[in-house]
Parts: structure tokens; C-alpha cells; sequence
């Protein structure tokens, strides 16, 4: 079992697409897993309007009720969430624009599974718009770099910070805490342990909850000032965090250092190993796989690229046929790459279009777009996805969205079949695509197939 | 995270259930039993302590100093947070109540989604340990139930819920309509593949059973929204949807429904979060009062979550993860106009941990009691299959 073109796509990538040529070795993969993004997507710092600017309106909202600005006032914040709705589209356009022009995907997925991984929601509803920017800024880059750099990016992030409610967690002994009589809480200090990093079998007590939520006090972001460390909010004294005590001088290289030690822990090393075999390869992954990954993640001191070429260089990652289940946005994804759809006609479709092909039949399927139930993100048992209700959504998907996809341009289904499934393509499917009463119904039970709903 | 890491069994036997000594059938009014049991999940962990405020504590205070306003008396100790004002009125029909000071044998790690696993599996072992809801077991020891006894209703299939005895999971959003030739292939291509074979059969099967069912779901929202009580409720939103949903099927041949409503991880802010969270509750209630008014009367709605919350709130106007809270429960079968369990007191000593409120019953007793009082299910049966290892105590009077 070793290295193998289409299964490489399948399982690794986003699947098989006639435009696409076949990776010839894992080098190729790893090489497009460090390559610059094709289709921007703004970095946070960069999105508009910024959370300020949503602030700002509000404010100016509130100022205006009542006066003859207010017309004016309501106009301007009509425009501002008018392209706030544009400004998520256009960056979920650019998503699956990646995935289909990508040669395998295998970098859309490593992102996909960190993204999850360090799950955000915006309290804000109206700050969806800032989800894509966050995993640009906080993910993307460093898929294939240090653990520790992803973590204190996406674990310190404005949107996480809002997300868990570190914004408004001082210190109770310290300056601001004394003076507005506030204090911590412990919502982004049990996530980083439970979900981030150690995972909830890892060796965290509850005293280890509430050192590191002292810990993480004077950790703030505010809208017009950007993220900051302010030692006003930050309780006084030392802390002790899984046995080992951060000085009493409170600074941010603290709470660095703390979250480094995170990263470095044993206990981080088999969580992370295990879920990105899970994600990849089975939901009950190969023991020796998940070891071989865990210990060179310890051995790179936390390098994600060097777990990731473990994963591809072991035997058991290349074992059986595609058999893990699709998540509603890799089936999307590779459903569109069967289909030979262009990153360039994703970039330029409507609305209406985007709510037909991706925003329902994803909220259908169980998977809403960016809007996971918590910050533990969505199922990482593949099985968990089909019930019922996502079936229904899936098979919808595979009835009509080729019509709408291809508009009359249909690949006949004896083709399709191969196309889409390569040397996967089992009798009972090449059978039922030939049987079937027209184009459009032959390529929607390829797509609905299990062979093409696994990889 | 290992919370959905047990499958769905949709189309996998069911165990023997006609046969089994330990169901006493004589409470049986119709088959498979004519009593409507509804589960809602308030996942996040529901303060407890702020929804059904121990006002009468002299402790509690001190620990909730922005946490008091807007208390609506319910009994001489008990307050309700003001956002449940819509559900005053059951209160003082008897058709609304709770339970204190109650939680799942969860302790130490307060994580919600050990928590919620240990919830819905009713054991300690949580979905690590069994494959199986606490509600779908229930379901393998009663006779007669069918594909639709028990259902499951939203995005994701509620695991409190699945398991091996036959389910159906639904979401008002789906809908499902092949050629007999697509389908026929279909089902061609899934021969082979156990559970895309199981999940594309209960979708067609449910599909078209909620399209023949459309009449009665119309005559059912209409009835609904003559009522009062509704004027206030949001007919769009998701929850409201959910609930009407679930009303349709308990008219129908459902008696089992569970279905969750989020939004309960209060850290910061929870006067504004938990208000929310709570109106969602409440139209809800409402929503199901309304929809379920034939048989409101057989009607028990129980609202669980996975841990109450700090006794003493935290330094962002909320509360961190704790150990017992309340249950709320609803329903004209149920004993409401009540506050149900031993109060441990908020003193420092009282208190689990020096944190969080002291659990003083078992929160699977209360649907353990529910099932024998109203459903007539045998108290061993209970104990052993439904909560394996529960000793469902003295009779907390919750049915009547």
C-alpha cells in the first residue's frame, strides 16, 4: 500500500476532475499544500467593513434616532449591510473557486480541518462577513508550519476572542478589575485545553481552567484599537498552569509561552495526530498511522508539515478504497470538480444561484455555511453525516444541481461515471448510469452514489 | 470529540421488544401507548440558578449581584426569570414546573460535550460506552412502536434518540421527490452500502409521509394560530418551526419527540444572552401548548441540559460551567405549579467544590418516574435498560 494518483485526489484532495491532472507522487501534494492560495481571499485586517466600522454605524444609528439625519443614517447602514452580505459571498465564491481550480485540494482540506478545529462564531450576527478573513489570516498560512504559530494566532484572534468572551475577562484583583468590579471568565481557557490542544482526555484539572483563564486576563481586543495585551486588566501574581508557574510579571510573552507549552505537550501531539487521521484516512484510524504521526509532530517540535508527510508516507493512509464520508462541503466541492465546473464561473455567479447550489442544500445536508452548533465544530465521524434528512439533501443536490451547474452542457452519464469515480467505479453504478432516463438523473445517482460520497 | 461519535443505526433490527417480560402493558391505553413524551435539549448548559431563582437563599444574593432583576414570584422561596413571563399562566394551571438542584452523574471536567454525551446516553459512560440514546432504549423495550414512534426532529439527528430500535430524524427544511426510475436506481446503487441503503429508504419513506400528512400539519397551524397565546410568538423562526413540526407528528402516530434548542453558554452577558435563549424557550412551550392541544392532557415536555452553571457569577456578568441546575418541564400529564427537589443551600459549605450548586437528585429519576407513572413502563426495566445503574429513588410526585 503505497502512493496512489487517483486515490491521492480522492482521499487527500477534493477529488477527481477531468481538468485536472493527477498528482505523480506525494512530493506533488505537499508542494501544493506550501503554495500561495490561487483566488484571494482578504486577511481579516483587511475585510470591510472592520468590526469598528459595524460599531461606528451603530453608534451613529443610535445618534441620529430622532433627528432629520436619520433617513440618511439608516441609508448609509442599509449600504454597509448590503456589503457585508456581498463581502460573504463573494468570499465563499472564492472558497469554491479553490476547490475546483485547485489541482488535487489537498490544501483546501488541510485548511478546511483547521478551520474547524479552531471554530469561530461571530456573537455579533451581523460580522459573518469576518469568518473567511480570520481563517486566511489565522489558518491558511501556517497548515504547514508550526502548531504553536497556529495556536497563538487563531487561539488569540479577534474573532475567537469575541467568540469565547475573552474581550471581557480582567483580572478581579487587577486595575480595571478593581476599579469596574469585574473579573474572568473561563470560557476561552477550557476551550484552548479541551478543544484546542491537550483534548478533553488530556491532563487538565479544573485548577488548570482557572490558572489559565487568570493567565490569559489583560488579552483583550477592542474594535477601535485592535488586539492588545493590557497589563491594567491582567490579574496580579503568578500562575500555575499543568505544573509549571508563568513569572508574576504579566505580559503577553506569558501567555505565549503558556500556549507554546500547550503546543509542546505530549498529550497535544496524540489529540491532533489522531483527529487529522480521523479526518483523513477512517473514523477509527490505524493505530500505527495516529503513533507515527503523533511522535514526528513531537520530534519537528510541533510542525505540521512533517506530521502531514508522515501521514502520506505511511502505508496505512493509502490502505483500502475511499471509504470515510464526505462533510456536505467536501461532496459539494468534489461533486463540482466531477462536473469540470471553472473557478471563474463560481466568481461570477449571482446570488440567487449561490443560494441554490451551496448556501441550502449545505444547510440541508447538516452543514450550514460557517455556522457550526459550537466551538467544537462539526462531526468528526464521517457516519455522523447521513441521517434521513442530510440523505434527502444530498441526493437532492445530485438530482439538480448538475442541471443548474452545466446548464445543457451534460456529460453523458457512461462517461461521468469514470470521470467521477476513476478506477472506483463499481459495476452496480457504471450499470445504473447507463440505465437511467436521461443525462441529468444518470449523473445525479453517480454523484448520490456511496462510492462518490466517500473518499 | 467523541459527542456524535455513535452512529446512526436507522435501518439496523430493533431488539425483540414485544416479548419482553419487564413492560407492563396494561397502562397501555392504544398502541403502541397514547401518552406524547417531548425531550428538548438546552444545550450549553442552562444557569439554572438564574432561571428559577432561590430568592428565599440568603446566600444566593452575594452570589448573583447583577443577576436579580426582573424575578417573578413563583413560590415563597422560588423566583422565575422575568423572560419566562409567557409561561406564567401554565405555571398557575399546574401545566409548567421544575426541578432544583439536579444534573447526569457528570463531575470534574464540565465539558459540554462530555456532558451532553453523558445526557443523551443516560449513563456515566456516555456514547463511549453504549451505541444508544436513553429515549431509543426506551423505545426497545416497549411493544408495538413503529418507524415514527420515536422521533427525531432538526438539522442533526439527536442522539439522544438513536440507536437500534427504528427512528425517524427529520427537518422541516427537507423534502424529497424522485422518478420511480431515479428511485429505483437509487436503491440499486445503495444495495450494497447498509447504511446509505438504510438512510435513502427512511428518506423517501419520511419524505413521503410528511407530504401525505400536509393536511393535518395545515389544520394543525391554523388551530394554532388562533390562539392567543401565539399573538406574541414568532411563527419563522427555526425553533418555532421545530416545534410546530414536532406538534404534526405527536398528532400523528409519533409519541416520542426531541429536538434542541442552543444558545445557553452564558459566560458574559448572560442578562442579554440568557433572556434570548429563554424567549426561545418560551415560544417554544408555547408553540407545542398550542399545537398539542387535543392531547395536551397526555402531553409530558421535559427540557434537560448538560450541567448548571457557577453558583457564584463570574467577572463578565455570567457563569462558568458548574454541576447541578434545573430541569423545566411542562405538559398538562405533569404536576406543575412546582418546584421539585431537596434545596442544598448556596453556603460555601453547601456548595460542590466551593462552585457550583450541590446536586441533590439524579436528573434521569425525573424521566425515570415519568415513563413509570405515566407510561406505565416497570420500574426494573428502568433501571436496568433505560438507565442502566439508576435507582430512581422516592416518588418525586412529577406525573399527576
Amino acid at each position: 500500500m503505497s502512493f496512489d494518483p487517483q486515490l491521492a485526489t480522492i482521499r487527500f484532495g477534493l477529488g477527481l476532475g477531468p481538468q485536472h491532472d493527477l498528482p505523480r507522487s506525494v512530493d506533488a501534494l505537499l508542494v501544493e499544500a506550501r503554495a500561495t492560495p490561487i483566488h484571494a481571499i482578504a486577511h481579516f485586517p483587511d475585510v470591510r467593513p472592520t468590526m469598528a466600522d459595524i460599531r461606528q454605524a451603530t453608534r451613529d444609528r443610535r445618534a441620529a434616532n430622532g433627528t432629520d439625519q436619520e433617513d440618511a443614517v439608516a441609508e448609509k447602514s442599509r449600504q454597509m449591510r448590503r456589503a457585508m452580505a456581498e463581502f460573504r459571498d463573494q468570499s465563499m465564491r472564492a472558497h469554491f473557486a479553490r476547490a475546483v481550480d485547485a489541482p488535487t485540494g489537498f490544501a483546501e482540506r488541510l485548511t478546511a480541518f483547521w478551520a474547524d478545529h479552531f471554530t469561530v462564531l461571530p456573537r455579533n450576527g451581523a460580522a459573518y462577513h469576518l469568518v473567511s478573513g480570520y481563517v486566511e489570516q489565522a489558518i491558511r498560512p501556517h497548515i504547514m508550519g508550526h502548531f504553536r504559530d497556529m495556536l497563538r494566532t487563531a487561539g488569540l484572534h479577534p474573532m475567537m476572542l469575541l467568540f469565547l468572551q475573552q474581550s471581557q475577562s480582567v483580572g478581579a484583583k487587577s486595575v480595571f478589575g478593581l476599579r469596574r468590579k469585574r473579573g474572568a471568565n473561563e470560557n476561552l481557557a477550557r476551550e484552548l485545553m479541551e478543544l484546542h490542544s491537550l483534548g478533553v482526555d488530556g491532563p487538565y484539572s479544573q485548577t488548570d481552567v482557572t490558572e489559565l483563564a487568570d493567565l490569559l486576563t489583560g488579552v483583550n481586543y477592542v474594535a477601535e484599537k485592535g488586539f492588545r495585551f493590557d497589563p491594567r486588566g491582567a490579574e496580579p501574581g503568578a500562575e500555575t498552569v499543568l505544573g509549571v508557574t508563568y513569572s508574576d510579571h504579566d505580559s503577553l510573552a506569558n501567555v505565549e509561552q503558556a500556549l507554546d507549552d500547550l503546543a509542546a505537550h505530549p498529550a497535544t501531539a496524540q489529540h491532533l495526530a489522531f483527529k487529522l487521521a480521523q479526518y483523513f484516512v477512517a473514523d477509527a484510524p490505524d493505530t500505527g498511522l495516529v503513533q507515527a504521526m503523533a511522535d514526528a509532530y513531537r520530534l519537528s517540535d510541533g510542525h505540521l508539515g512533517t506530521m502531514v508527510e508522515q501521514m502520506l508516507d505511511h502505508p496505512a493512509a493509502w490502505a483500502g478504497s475511499p471509504a470515510r464520508i464526505k462533510s456536505p462541503e467536501q461532496f459539494v466541492a468534489s461533486g463540482m470538480r466531477a462536473l469540470a465546473v471553472q473557478g471563474t464561473g463560481l466568481l461570477r455567479s449571482n446570488r440567487r444561484s449561490l443560494r441554490l447550489i451551496l448556501h441550502t442544500p449545505l444547510r440541508v445536508m447538516g452543514q450550514p455555511w460557517q455556522r457550526a452548533n459550537g466551538p467544537d465544530g462539526w462531526p468528526e465521524i464521517g457516519t455522523d453525516w447521513i441521517t434521513p434528512q442530510a440523505m434527502a439533501g444530498r441526493i437532492n443536490w445530485a438530482m439538480q444541481a448538475p442541471r443548474h451547474l452545466m446548464k445543457g452542457r451534460l456529460t453523458d452519464p457512461r462517461d461521468f461515471v469514470v470521470q467521477a469515480l476513476g478506477r472506483f467505479a463499481a459495476q452496480d453504478v457504471i450499470f445504473a448510469a447507463g440505465a437511467s432516463e436521461g443525462r441529468e438523473e444518470g449523473v445525479g445517482i453517480v454523484l448520490a452514489s456511496p462510492a462518490f460520497q466517500r473518499s | 470529540m467523541d459527542r456524535r461519535a455513535f452512529l446512526t443505526r436507522m435501518g439496523a433490527v430493533g431488539c425483540s421488544a414485544a416479548a419482553s417480560p419487564l413492560f407492563t402493558p396494561m397502562a397501555l391505553a392504544s398502541a403502541p401507548w397514547d401518552t406524547r413524551l417531548v425531550v428538548i435539549l438546552l444545550r450549553g448548559g442552562m444557569d439554572g440558578l438564574d432561571v428559577v431563582r432561590p430568592v428565599g437563599d440568603p446566600d444566593f444574593i452575594g452570589l448573583r449581584p447583577t443577576l436579580q432583576r426582573d424575578t417573578l414570584e413563583l413560590t415563597d422561596f422560588f423566583g422565575l426569570h422575568g423572560a419566562l413571563r409567557p409561561l406564567l399562566p401554565l405555571w398557575q394551571d399546574g401545566d409548567f414546573g421544575a426541578a432544583h438542584a439536579t444534573s447526569t452523574p457528570y463531575r470534574g471536567k464540565r465539558s459540554h460535550f462530555d456532558g451532553q454525551d453523558i445526557l443523551e446516553a443516560g449513563s456515566l459512560g456516555g456514547l463511549r460506552t453504549t451505541d444508544d440514546g436513553w429515549l431509543n432504549r426506551l423505545l426497545q423495550i416497549v411493544p408495538g412502536i413503529s418507524g415514527q414512534t420515536g422521533f427525531s426532529i432538526g438539522r442533526n439527528i439527536e442522539l439522544i434518540l438513536s440507536g437500534r430500535a427504528p427512528m425517524s430524524s427529520w427537518s422541516p427544511e427537507a423534502s424529497l421527490a424522485l422518478s420511480p426510475q431515479a428511485e429505483r436506481l437509487l436503491r440499486l446503487v445503495y444495495e450494497n452500502d447498509p447504511m446509505f441503503a438504510a438512510a435513502s429508504d427512511k428518506a423517501i419513506e419520511i419524505a413521503q409521509t410528511v407530504a401525505m400528512d400536509a393536511g393535518r400539519d395545515q389544520e394543525t397551524s391554523d388551530e394554532m394560530m388562533g390562539q392567543p397565546m401565539m399573538a406574541q410568538v414568532n411563527g419563522n423562526a427555526e425553533h418555532v418551526k421545530l416545534a410546530e413540526f414536532a406538534a404534526a407528528r405527536l398528532r400523528g402516530q409519533t409519541r416520542i419527540a426531541s429536538f434542541s434548542i442552543n444558545g445557553w453558554d452564558t459566560h458574559a452577558n448572560q442578562r442579554n444572552g440568557l433572556s434570548n435563549a429563554l424567549r426561545r424557550l418560551s415560544d417554544t412551550i408555547l408553540t407545542l401548548r398550542s399545537g398539542l392541544a387535543p392531547v395536551w392532557d397526555k402531553t409530558a415536555i421535559l427540557c434537560l441540559t448538560e450541567f448548571g452553571r457557577t453558583a457564584r457569577e463570574n467577572g463578565t456578568r455570567g457563569t462558568d460551567h458548574g454541576t447541578g441546575g434545573a430541569m423545566l418541564y411542562a405538559g398538562g400529564a405533569l404536576n406543575g405549579g412546582r418546584v421539585l427537589g431537596d434545596w442544598p443551600g448556596l453556603g460555601a459549605e453547601a456548595l460542590l467544590n466551593q462552585r457550583d450548586l450541590m446536586p441533590t437528585r439524579d436528573i434521569r429519576s425525573y424521566p425515570a418516574w415519568v415513563m413509570h407513572a405515566l407510561m406505565g413502563i416497570d420500574k426494573r426495566a428502568i433501571e436496568l435498560s433505560v438507565f442502566p445503574g439508576l435507582e430512581m429513588g422516592p416518588d418525586p410526585r412529577i406525573v399527576g
